[in-house]
């Protein structure tokens, strides 16, 4: 183990401690969850603490091939870039809204109930990771929410399940993140959150977008409604 | 002398080893001719003293090094038990700011006038300054909804968490009071409590938490009648009376570690310990409340920071009023 991944494990460690995260396999007390060579794994997104936390709990020989992705608009900016990129091992996308216009966005593209759909180009980047092997960190939520529910989700989930079918796609409900750094603060105050890994979900060969957005979304909503620590508003 | 340790603290040490050496060897004993079978109780009791042996280490550690050492630890266990509290108590969204007062400064500003032998301040910063600071903060934020459960349940986490448990180290500067006056006792130099101070401080820890260890040894062998059935039916009045009468009795046979006669340290243990079970229910009926077993999993068999101190925060405030009041001038 060299210097750079030694200072990489004892971020790990200090951002789960800061964010007193308890890590635990869906439906067991505590016990340490699977985590596949390959997957997609997606999560409900309420803070900037998200990320950085699912970074964080990766086993260290599976940490350099996890490229969590974020928002090029929070970002893609200076040392944010710096420290995304540099440290995070994350990829930027530029999310649909603040995208400039290119060609691409002059096509008509496919509009489902699951909420809007992502350019295909958005995605590009994304397969060319599964491609290479490597795991990918989502939101399908495509922003931060108030943390006690989770909205529509993007296609891009379902769109990157099927272009890499043999793929598993991991849902992960993160609780208490938001409590701990809201949308709009920029001090955290120390809660402990928790972390649980669900069972693996694959796209069935004839499965709709619309079924395999809503059963995904499910996972998380099912999780986040159990013993929920009281955040009101 | 070394740190606030002395020989008389030495011999408490060497006493509290040979306990906890004493309990891994009947616990390792009833391991092995109970293996193979379903000994959950045993895990969590092989658990429970692996932790009692860190607690009593980290105290030593600590005491070695000094009363500024004692004070970083408490802070640290009072910031670890807000974590605990804030995970628990509904707040809105918009206390955030507010909260940011209640975790990162005045705990600090609190420890540091107990740092300071500054009596005065301490005793006023938290019940005086905070409790009215924190509506105002709350208030300006602008948000009314359920306004007077969330101040209260603010105002509470900083008194359990932070006031209360601070009193514990305070203790330690109860000797100079006594021997000098209250006046010459404001300000003092850290540390002039000595060795004194600190066995007085040990003298509430190892009676309040060998209280809760009997009353659990007493109510899992005989106890049958809960106190209040609702909130805990692990505590018994079998429990109670026997767990307290077992540890105020090791209360008044510690009065060697103490400035007070042996009947003097028989009934500041007996309310420390009444206190201390009032405590342990309090918390227990917040954590019903908020339909939680233990505050957290931050000692393995124990549960949270607070579910192993809440006995303590409710007896150090006491203990070091009625000290100071009795035994002061």
């Amino acid at each position: 183990m060299n210097v750079k991944q030694l200072l990489k494990r004892g971020l790990s460690g200090l951002i789960t401690t800061a964010s007193g995260a308890r890590v635990r396999a869906e439906g067991t007390d505590g016990e340490a969850p699977d985590f596949p060579p390959q997957a997609i794994y997606f999560a409900n997104h309420s803070s900037h603490l998200d990320f950085v936390t699912l970074w964080a709990i990766m086993p260290a020989e599976l940490q350099p091939k996890v490229r969590p992705i974020a928002a090029a608009d929070y970002w893609g900016s200076g040392l944010k870039q710096s420290v995304a990129e540099g440290i995070f091992n994350a990829h930027l996308v530029h999310r649909y809204k603040d995208r400039a216009h290119t060609p691409a966005d002059a096509r008509p593209t496919r509009q489902t109930d699951s909420g809007s759909s992502p350019k295909t180009s958005q995605l590009t980047g994304m397969t060319d990771i599964l491609d290479a092997g490597d795991s990918l960190i989502i939101f399908p939520e495509g922003t931060r929410g108030p943390g006690d529910q989770v909205a529509t989700f993007q296609a891009g989930l379902y769109r990157l399940a099927q272009h890499a079918p043999e793929v598993p796609v991991v849902p992960v409900t993160l609780k208490n993140l938001s409590r701990i750094l809201p949308k709009g603060e920029t001090i955290p105050v120390p809660r402990l959150s928790q972390v649980i890994v669900h069972q693996p979900l694959f796209v069935d060969d004839d499965e709709s977008q619309e079924h395999f957005l809503s059963r995904a979304r499910g996972v998380l909503a099912d999780e986040l409604a159990t013993d929920a620590q009281g955040e009101t508003a | 002398m070394i740190g606030l340790i002395d020989s008389t603290m030495l011999k408490l040490f060497i006493g509290i080893g040979g306990i906890l050496v004493l309990a891994t060897i009947v616990a390792a004993i009833l391991w092995f001719a109970k293996r193979g079978q379903d000994n959950s109780t045993l895990k969590n009791l092989n658990q429970r003293i692996a932790a009692w042996w860190v607690m009593a280490l980290g105290l030593a550690v600590t005491l070695l090094i000094g009363e500024t050492a004692v004070i970083v630890l408490f802070l640290g266990l009072s910031f670890l038990a807000l974590r605990e509290f804030l995970t628990i108590a509904p707040t809105h969204r918009s206390d955030h700011k507010t909260l940011v007062w209640l975790v990162y400064i005045i705990p600090v500003i609190n420890y540091w006038f107990l740092w300071e032998h500054w009596y005065g301040a301490f005793a006023v910063l938290i019940p005086v300054y905070a409790f009215l600071f924190l509506p105002i903060r709350n208030a300006l934020a602008g948000d009314t909804e359920n306004f007077l459960q969330r101040a209260a349940m603010i105002q509470w986490a900083l008194m359990v968490c932070v006031y209360a448990i601070s009193y514990i180290p305070a203790i330690m500067q109860l000797p100079v009071m006594i021997h000098n006056g209250r006046e010459a006792a404001e300000g003092s130099a850290l540390s002039s409590g000595g060795a004194e101070g600190a066995l007085l401080m040990l003298f509430l820890v190892v009676v309040v938490q060998l209280s809760d260890v009997f009353q659990y040894v007493w109510g899992k062998t005989l106890g049958k009648h809960p106190v209040a059935p609702s909130v805990s039916p692990n505590k018994t009045w079998e429990g109670l009376i026997g767990g307290v009468l077992t540890a105020t009795a090791i209360g008044a046979g510690l009065w060697w570690i103490t400035p007070f006669t042996w009947w003097q340290a028989a009934l500041l243990a007996l309310v420390s310990c009444l206190m201390g079970f009032f405590g342990g229910l309090v918390m227990s009926s917040i954590k019903r409340d908020r339909g939680v077993k233990d505050f957290g999993a931050t000692i393995a068999g124990h549960g949270g920071i607070m579910d192993r101190l809440d006995s303590l925060s409710f007896s150090a405030p006491v203990f070091f009023h009625l000290v100071r009041f009795f035994f002061t001038t």
